[in-house]
């Protein structure tokens, strides 16, 4: 009875093609644009995990200034006192519970090789550096302790600087010009790709801090100290340690703020995450009242269908139908016909999702559940507006439904 | 219900449309009644009540007043599924315009009142076949009814009417759109299915010639019975 009553609906939507596709457009946009931007959404909320994870998980950055909001720049208002040799000294002395402390300057320099050049976001730091955030190496080696201490020209690149330079050749040992200095290639980084904000993480080269003070920055001042919890240690746990050394060894008396920030990626990452659930949310709020216009559509195009067909409601009541097969005949058309809508809408949303993902570089991250409810929704779309016509059509009176030309 | 009594009683049946000066009285004080197996003809000029009449007797419309009893039921005062369920098991019926689904096939329309008595597609379909080869529609099963005649596709309406074996056939003015030569094979048919299968039948017609394939004729004249005679042996 049921599949007859599928079957027969499918046939009187096909006989209406273009009408019931032009009904459809509404739940089918509506559908599509809900599963794209949930399933680009939840692929972008992966990238930025994935890329605040890159920045090193449990990764606590200090940096000179005063601390404003996760992410916000220093304050204005004081002369930033920056940072120096002697407060990482005083850290790699006294923090317990770190896996790595790592210096770290940097600068946007043009890199020279031959008659290529390139801008390249070059890293003054130690051979800690690569656990702190944990990079690996290709290829080569990392800094010895003895070419960090002399601040000797060898340096580490990215994979876009080679791909620049030596297109897939290998780059060791090639000597590249950076600013007015020399430096020996040692070593290949992993490549890491963008990161959500379009920055390629791979257009970088690494080189001896001292080195980067002495002939880049001109000074000895260290930007960011990079400190990576070890296992045990949350960085929660982390930070009021890190401030306590830091304040001693700067001398900020208990009555003063301190004049340093300590940033927390874990909770960077938190916050990004439920930015973009935020966003989402709104979005999906968006294609809800394309889905309420589609609902409309429906109950509309239902409307007409028992008009039209008064004269065959009329027939299958003469012959034995009761209310209740006309109406569940025309629910179920309604049913059939918008989740035909959601259908086509959940596969136009998710190709929408992976074009955006191709050209985004964002994972594709399509949500069964998602899909699940989608499908469920539509179907309940088209029952709900359906429900209004299909009794309609179920509450005629058969001799005025025959009479009916 | 009592063996001889009647399959249809009208008893003082009144059926009036709308409301003072205005109420118009379709039937207005009816009776008479009919036996299983009969052949009636129902008469009248347009307006008279004929058609108000047939709809009471298949269980479509109620009467305003009166009582209508069908097979030693109330049928007048059953409500609309009730009256549904009554049709579905045991009124057949035949329209004028023949009221055939469009862009269906012949055997489709025919199986249409199995549907809502729940029998299996299997079944429902060597039901239709039986039903089309009674009223000699062989090899037109997959014909949709712009593919038909006329006569066929009264044919395929009268198949669909006898495919759940009624115990009565309604036929309003079932000739109405057909041409001489058609009409007596449709009256050739609904008389051999009155008598090899038992079938009561009550029929509205205009013309006197299609009456007299009836075994009994009744006169409606302004919603009143002014005849009721038996019609007399020709064949
Ligand atoms: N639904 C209705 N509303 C108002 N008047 C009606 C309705 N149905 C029938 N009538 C009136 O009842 C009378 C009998 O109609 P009907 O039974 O169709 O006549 P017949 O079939 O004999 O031509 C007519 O005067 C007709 O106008
Ligand atoms: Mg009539």
């Amino acid at each position: 009875m049921i599949w007859e009553t599928v079957r027969l609906s499918l046939r009187s939507i096909r006989r209406n093609v273009l009408r019931s596709f032009l009904t459809l457009l509404g739940i089918v946009i509506g559908v599509a644009a809900v599963i794209a931007m949930l399933t680009i959404g939840s692929g972008t909320t992966q990238k930025v995990k994935a890329d605040i994870s890159k920045l090193g998980s449990n990764l606590l950055v200090v940096r000179a200034g005063r601390p404003a909001g996760p992410g916000g720049p220093g304050g204005l208002d004081q002369v930033v006192r920056p940072l120096a040799e002697k407060d990482l000294a005083a850290l790699v002395a006294h923090l317990t519970g770190a896996r790595a402390i790592s210096p770290a300057s940097q600068k946007q320099v043009r890199v020279i090789f031959g008659t290529e050049s390139l801008t390249s976001g070059v890293t003054g730091t130690d051979s800690a550096y690569l656990d702190a955030r944990d990079w690996k190496l290709v290829s080569g080696r990392p800094f010895s302790d003895s070419e960090t201490r002399s601040g000797t020209g060898v340096c580490l690149i990215g994979e876009t600087v080679r791909q620049q330079f030596f297109g897939a050749g290998d780059p060791e040992g090639e000597i590249i010009r950076v600013n007015r200095t020399s430096c020996k290639i040692i070593g290949l980084l992993e490549p890491k790709g963008y990161t959500g904000f379009g920055q390629d993480q791979d257009n970088v080269v690494l080189m001896p801090l001292h080195a980067y003070q002495r002939r880049i920055a001109g000074n000895r001042d260290i930007d960011n100290i990079y400190i990576a919890a070890d296992d045990r240690t949350p960085t929660s746990e982390l930070q009021p340690r890190v401030e306590d050394i830091l304040r001693d060894i700067r001398r900020i008396t208990p009555d003063r703020e301190s004049d340093f920030g300590i940033r927390d990626m874990t909770q960077i990452a938190d916050a990004m995450a439920s930015a973009t659930t935020t966003m989402t949310g709104m979005l999906g709020a968006v294609a809800g009242v394309s889905l309420l216009v589609g609902g409309i559509g429906i109950m509309n195009i239902m409307l007409v269908s028992v008009t039209e067909r008064t004269r065959e409601i009329g027939i299958r009541l003469a012959i034995g139908a009761h209310e209740k097969h006309i109406l569940i005949q025309f629910l179920v058309e309604a049913t059939v016909l918008s989740l035909l809508g959601g259908i086509i809408g959940i596969l136009i949303g998710l190709g929408l999702a992976g074009l955006a993902s191709a050209t985004l570089t964002i994972p594709f991250a399509p949500s069964p559940a998602v899909i699940l409810l989608a499908v469920g929704f539509s179907a309940l779309i088209g029952m709900v507006f359906g429900f209004f016509p299909a009794l309609r059509g179920a509450r005629l009176d058969p001799i005025d439904a025959l009479r009916h030309e | 219900m009592a063996a001889g009594a009647p399959l249809i009683t009208f008893d003082k049946v009144w059926k009036s449309y709308g409301q003072g000066e205005a109420r118009v009285h379709a039937l207005a004080g009816v009776d008479f009644a009919i036996r299983r197996g009969e052949f009636v003809a129902i008469m009248g000029p347009s307006g008279s009540g004929k058609s108000t009449a047939m709809n009471i007797i298949g269980c479509l419309d109620t009467p305003t007043a009166g009582t209508y009893s069908f097979m030693g039921v109330d049928a007048g005062r059953l409500d609309r599924n009730r009256r549904a369920m009554l049709r579905n098991l045991y009124v057949g019926f035949v329209f004028q315009g023949y009221n055939l689904l469009a862009r269906t096939t012949a055997a489709e329309n025919v199986e249409l009142p199995l549907i809502y008595r729940g029998v299996a597609s299997r079944e429902r379909r060597d039901l239709a076949m039986q039903a089309l080869a009674q009223v000699g529609l062989v090899g037109r099963e997959h014909h949709t009814p712009a593919e038909l005649s006329g006569g066929q596709q009264q044919r395929v309406a009268i198949a669909r009417a006898i495919v759940t074996r009624p115990t009565l056939l309604v036929a309003d003015e079932p000739t109405g759109n057909l041409d001489t030569a058609r009409t007596h094979e449709i009256m050739e048919l609904l008389t051999k299915l009155n008598k090899e299968l038992g079938l009561t039948v009550t029929m509205v017609t205009h013309e006197a010639d299609v009456a007299d394939y009836a075994e009994r004729t009744i006169r409606f004249l302004d919603g009143h019975v002014v005849s009721d005679t038996a019609n007399l042996e020709t064949a």
